[in-house]
């Protein structure tokens, strides 16, 4: 494992390219675009003003870079450096804005949520999309790119419009039986789009790609709901993270629960590993030691070392109580994740927040607890082989795969308390991202 | 029985005189004496004699024998006077009296003992059970003190119990209070969200038209110059027809998505039913065969043998390929017969097994225990006899092995030493009789070679012969005619005989090289050479005599000498 030496960043805008080749960063108003393989700069872009956010183009060729405050979008192309494109929202202002998956049109939500503009980089076209709605993932499409599910709202109801990426045309236009609904995400096999409520009703509903609902599933009635929603790459099941702190797994063919997975606060059964990252004392040479101390004594001596341990069963995680009278509390399952060969499943239960819960699919148990020292940031499986990579906002990244896992401390002066990591769609590096700074991890 | 025995023993030995007293005694208390008598029972051996002397004493011996003789009489002993009146004693009547008294004595004492006996034991009975008594009544005392400590508690209890049930009771109506105020406040707050939205959304709508109308030309996209598509196509204008299109594909994708699922289905579904026709398959193999008890029978046997059929034509017919629902439960449920059945018979074994000896076994099921029990010993007979000869056989090989060495090595030349000189004695016999033949050979060659000269010299004179024959004939011919043609026949005759011979000369100058490689053939053919000379010799004689059997024979001729020539 290489890393390679920490650079400027700000605002978290990280991120690769679909093709795995650029890595594109910001500092301020700079869009820096840097090869993987060795780093150097390919490009660098001088936006209007402080980006806030950045995404690539699916053929890897354009990157958009979104100042909401301005409202402004601008283009780069990475063939053409000199070819630039604005597109200036004006008083209508600026919410969200991503690409289209052909990579050629540039989809912007306005303040309020008023409407969705669709700007087209090949023709002059323009098309709008009303009433969108407000809520936590509005504007879902298809992996293959062929279709766009939209939430709507009119008259106090919700709908879900289905367009063809292509032409942009309407396909589909329901109504859901949701109270607010709140998120909206297709199966990888793009021909189911699960809707679900926010969390003061349980409910989440399967519609098919014509529209016609499929099947609806509702676990219980008054408590608080659904936090998570995710799908299996193979479209097999899909897991619903809720706020009982349990994750329901509804499989394909029949959309009913095949199973629960608890979160408990104790682990009693025997056939779980339970890996527990503890600390190594660092062992200081006081002849050494010099006055005043150098950068790097200083930074040895207050970063720790730690390695995993394996605690014996029945084990008693760190459990937060929460809060009873505060809105959205920390508690229930508040990330999922599947790996990409469709066998397990990361889970993080937010009142245990230290711990990741991995699941084996095929036997539908709990496979792997691993308890860290800190609170669990951020973790990402990795796109090619059943490897998970979890980061808890100090400088180690931790990486589990079923042969074993491994604490590894980013070498490097400074602190740099990891809050975010990506991998690359290869699978052999992942960019490690803190509030200043990022680094490179080379795996391969 | 024994006591009285023993202490009467000395009144009997005791003296006549005493006996005497002993009667007197009795006389003038009689009531008294038996009185005592029964009072005390064992009367000790020293009082007896001053006991029995108070009776009977010298000056009332009369009354004392007429009072003895009333009391015998009035119990119905015989009197113990001589005759009915008289003084004289009877002896034997007397004795006989004694003895019947002693055993009346005996019997009351025996009858005493045992009732004394039943006394003690009643008294004992009685004791016993009054304790009992006492204890039951204890026992009944604390049993009621708890039956009415347990009867409180109880009581306490249940009350207790109703005052659960009704907190109970208190807590579901407050739950269901909540819960119906909660919903009625979810109810009054959708209203109110869904009003606040309506404010909202005509907010909104405002918004929007002031800035569609503001006719913002900021609300623009600067761009240096338009990218082609990323699949290089241009792009459409929406029309019905493109719409229509849009469908179609969504429906194809559909489509495809359910026939890969059904597919897939299908394949899991035609794996899972081979897998059950295999279960059943082994289940019925597993069960015993279905020739039990009649009632069984009864009750399974149709519906057994409509199974077995259906069976046979459900393995018979492709089941994979058959999916209908009538089918699939046919399926099921014959697995569901047969694992009952299975289950069932695992059970009554089961049952079997921990019954254990108890029950009698089957008599055709089980192999009776004396049958098993020779079985075994017969086994073990034999196990015991290939034991010993295995070790018989283990002794005599390490007898073998375990000899000195010189001794084995010295049997092993004794034994190579035998086989050699029996070996020299064959090649000996072998070289003898390899000389022998070939003497014998040198011999019949040379027998062999003179054979051939000899009878080269005589075709020569045969050849001779013939030739002075020949011309003496000749001469004759010219001489008369008459006899030409058969002398011309005898003429060609003799020519062929001599040209016949000059080629057995050949012929035998060539046979003469390869005689000696015939050893044993010329042994045999060693007269033989003579006789085809006697014979042809012979058969000249013929065809000179007979000259018209000469052309019929002389083929003959030439295929005999031939042959014989051939021989040789």
């Amino acid at each position: 494992m290489n890393f390679s030496e920490l650079f400027k960043l700000s605002g978290l805008l990280g991120r690769f390219s679909p093709d795995g080749k650029c890595l594109a960063s910001c500092v301020q108003h700079r869009l820096v675009v840097r090869d993987v393989s060795s780093l150097q700069i390919r490009q660098i872009y001088a936006c209007l003003d402080q980006i806030q956010y950045i995404e690539w183009s699916s053929d890897s060729l354009f990157i958009l870079c979104a100042m909401y405050k301005r409202g402004i979008v601008q283009v780069w192309s990475l063939e053409q450096p000199d070819w630039h494109c604005k597109i200036d929202e004006g008083s209508a202002g600026l919410v969200a804005s991503c690409w289209s998956p052909d990579g050629r049109h540039i989809l912007n939500t306005t303040e309020f949520h008023l409407r969705i503009t669709v700007w087209s980089l090949c023709t002059k076209s323009v098309s709008y999309i009303k009433y969108p709605k407000a809520c936590h993932q509005g504007v879902v499409f298809t992996k293959d790119g062929r279709y766009m599910a939209v939430a709507e709202r009119r008259d106090c109801k919700d709908f879900i419009s289905i367009f063809v990426c292509s032409n942009w045309q309407l396909l589909r236009h329901f109504d859901t039986e949701t109270q607010d609904l709140f998120g909206i995400e297709w199966a990888p096999n793009g021909c189911v789009l699960a809707a679900w409520d926010s969390c003061l009703e349980y409910k989440l509903l399967l519609y098919s790609l014509d529209g016609r609902l499929l099947s609806s599933y509702r676990a219980y009635e008054w408590p608080l709901g659904i936090k998570s929603v995710a799908w299996s790459p193979s479209s097999q099941f899909l897991a619903i993270g809720s706020f009982d702190e349990k994750v329901r797994i509804l499989n394909h063919v029949t959309w009913k629960k095949i199973t629960e997975f608890e979160h408990p606060a104790t682990i009693s059964s025997k056939k779980t590993i339970v890996y527990k990252e503890v600390e190594k004392s660092p062992s200081i040479e006081t002849e050494r030691l010099s006055f005043p101390p150098t950068r790097e004594l200083a930074s040895s001596l207050f970063s720790t070392q730690s390695k995993y341990e394996i605690s014996q069963v029945p084990v008693s995680l760190q459990y937060i109580k929460p809060v009873a009278d505060r809105a959205n509390p920390k508690v229930g399952v508040g990330m999922l994740a599947f790996s990409a060969d469709n066998c397990f499943l990361a889970t993080k239960n937010d009142n245990i927040p230290n711990t990741v819960w991995i699941w084996d699919i095929r036997k539908l148990k709990l496979l792997v607890v691993l308890e860290q020292l800190c609170t669990i940031q951020c973790f990402q499986w990795d796109p090619r082989q059943p490897r998970l990579a979890l980061c808890t906002g100090n400088s180690r990244v931790y990486l589990w795969s079923p042969t074993g896992c491994m604490a590894v401390q980013v070498p490097g002066e400074g602190d740099f308390q990891i809050v975010s990591l990506s991998w690359n769609s290869s699978g052999d590096s992942m960019v490690l991202l803190s509030k200043e700074n990022f680094c490179l991890c080379y795996l391969e | 029985m024994g006591d009285w025995k023993t202490i009467t023993v000395p009144v009997l030995s005791s003296d006549s005189k005493n006996i005497i007293q002993y009667t007197s005694e009795r006389k003038r208390s009689p009531t008294s004496m038996n009185s005592q008598v029964l009072r005390l029972p064992l009367p000790s051996s020293k009082n007896m004699h001053s006991f029995f002397s108070a009776f009977c004493t010298e000056e009332n011996i009369e009354q004392s024998i007429s009072y003895i003789d009333r009391e015998l009489t009035t119990l119905g002993f015989p009197s113990i006077y001589a005759e009915s009146k008289g003084k004289e004693l009877n002896l034997i009547s007397i004795i006989n009296c004694m003895n019947e008294l002693l055993t009346l004595q005996h019997k009351n004492l025996r009858a005493q003992e045992e009732v004394e006996m039943q006394h003690l034991k009643l008294g004992s009975d009685m004791d016993h059970l009054q304790n009992c008594y006492a204890k039951l009544k204890e026992q009944l005392e604390l049993s009621k003190r708890e039956i009415v400590g347990l009867q409180e508690r109880d009581r306490q209890l249940q009350s207790k119990n109703r005052n659960l049930h009704q907190l109970l009771k208190n807590e579901k109506d407050e739950v269901q209070k909540l819960q119906n105020i909660i919903s009625s406040r979810a109810t009054q707050y959708n209203h109110d969200m869904k009003r606040k939205e309506r404010d909202y959304n005509k907010l909104k709508e405002r918004l929007r038209q002031l800035v569609m109308d503001k006719k913002d030309k900021k609300i623009a996209m600067e761009v240096l110059n338009y990218v082609g598509r990323a699949d290089g196509k241009r792009g459409a204008w929406r029309t019905d027809k493109t719409e229509a299109r849009n469908e179609e594909e969504m429906y194809k994708v559909l489509l495809s998505d359910y026939e890969q699922r059904q597919k897939q289905l299908l394949v899991e579904n035609a794996e899972l039913k081979k897998v059950l026709q295999q279960m059943k398959k082994e289940i019925i193999s597993l069960l015993p065969p279905q020739k039990q008890k009649p009632k069984e029978r009864s009750e399974d046997g149709l519906v057994l043998s409509d199974l077995e059929e259906d069976i046979g034509e459900l393995n018979k017919e492709n089941m994979w390929e058959l999916s209908c629902e009538t089918v699939r439960e046919q399926l099921t449920n014959s697995i569901r017969k047969q694992w009952r059945m299975l289950k069932n018979h695992v059970e009554k074994l089961d049952n079997q097994v921990s019954r254990g000896h108890s029950e009698p076994w089957n008599e055709k099921d089980v192999i009776s225990r004396e049958d098993h029990e020779l079985e075994t010993e017969k086994l073990e007979l034999e196990i015991q006899q290939c034991k010993e000869m295995i070790k018989t056989q283990q002794q005599l090989l390490q007898q073998q092995l375990t000899c000195d060495d010189d001794t084995t090595l010295l049997l092993q030349d004794c034994y190579l030493l035998e086989e050699r000189e029996r070996l020299q004695e064959e090649w000996r016999l072998f070289r003898e009789q390899k000389k022998n033949f070939e003497k014998e050979r040198r011999s019949f060659t040379e027998a062999a070679i003179r054979l051939g000269l000899e009878r080269k010299a005589f075709e020569e004179d045969r050849g001779a012969w013939l030739k002075q024959q020949f011309l003496s004939m000749t001469a004759d011919c010219k001489h008369s005619e008459n006899v030409t043609t058969p002398s011309a026949f005898l003429r060609s005759k003799y020519l062929v005989q001599i040209i016949s011979l000059h080629s057995s000369d050949q012929d035998n100058r060539l046979v003469k090289p390869t005689s000696q490689q015939r050893k044993p053939p010329s042994v045999l053919n060693g007269p033989v050479p003579a006789e085809p000379c006697e014979t042809s010799q012979y058969i000249t004689y013929n065809s000179v005599e007979s000259e018209k059997a000469a052309g019929a024979s002389m083929p003959n001729l030439w295929v005999e000498s031939d042959d014989k020539e051939e021989i040789e």
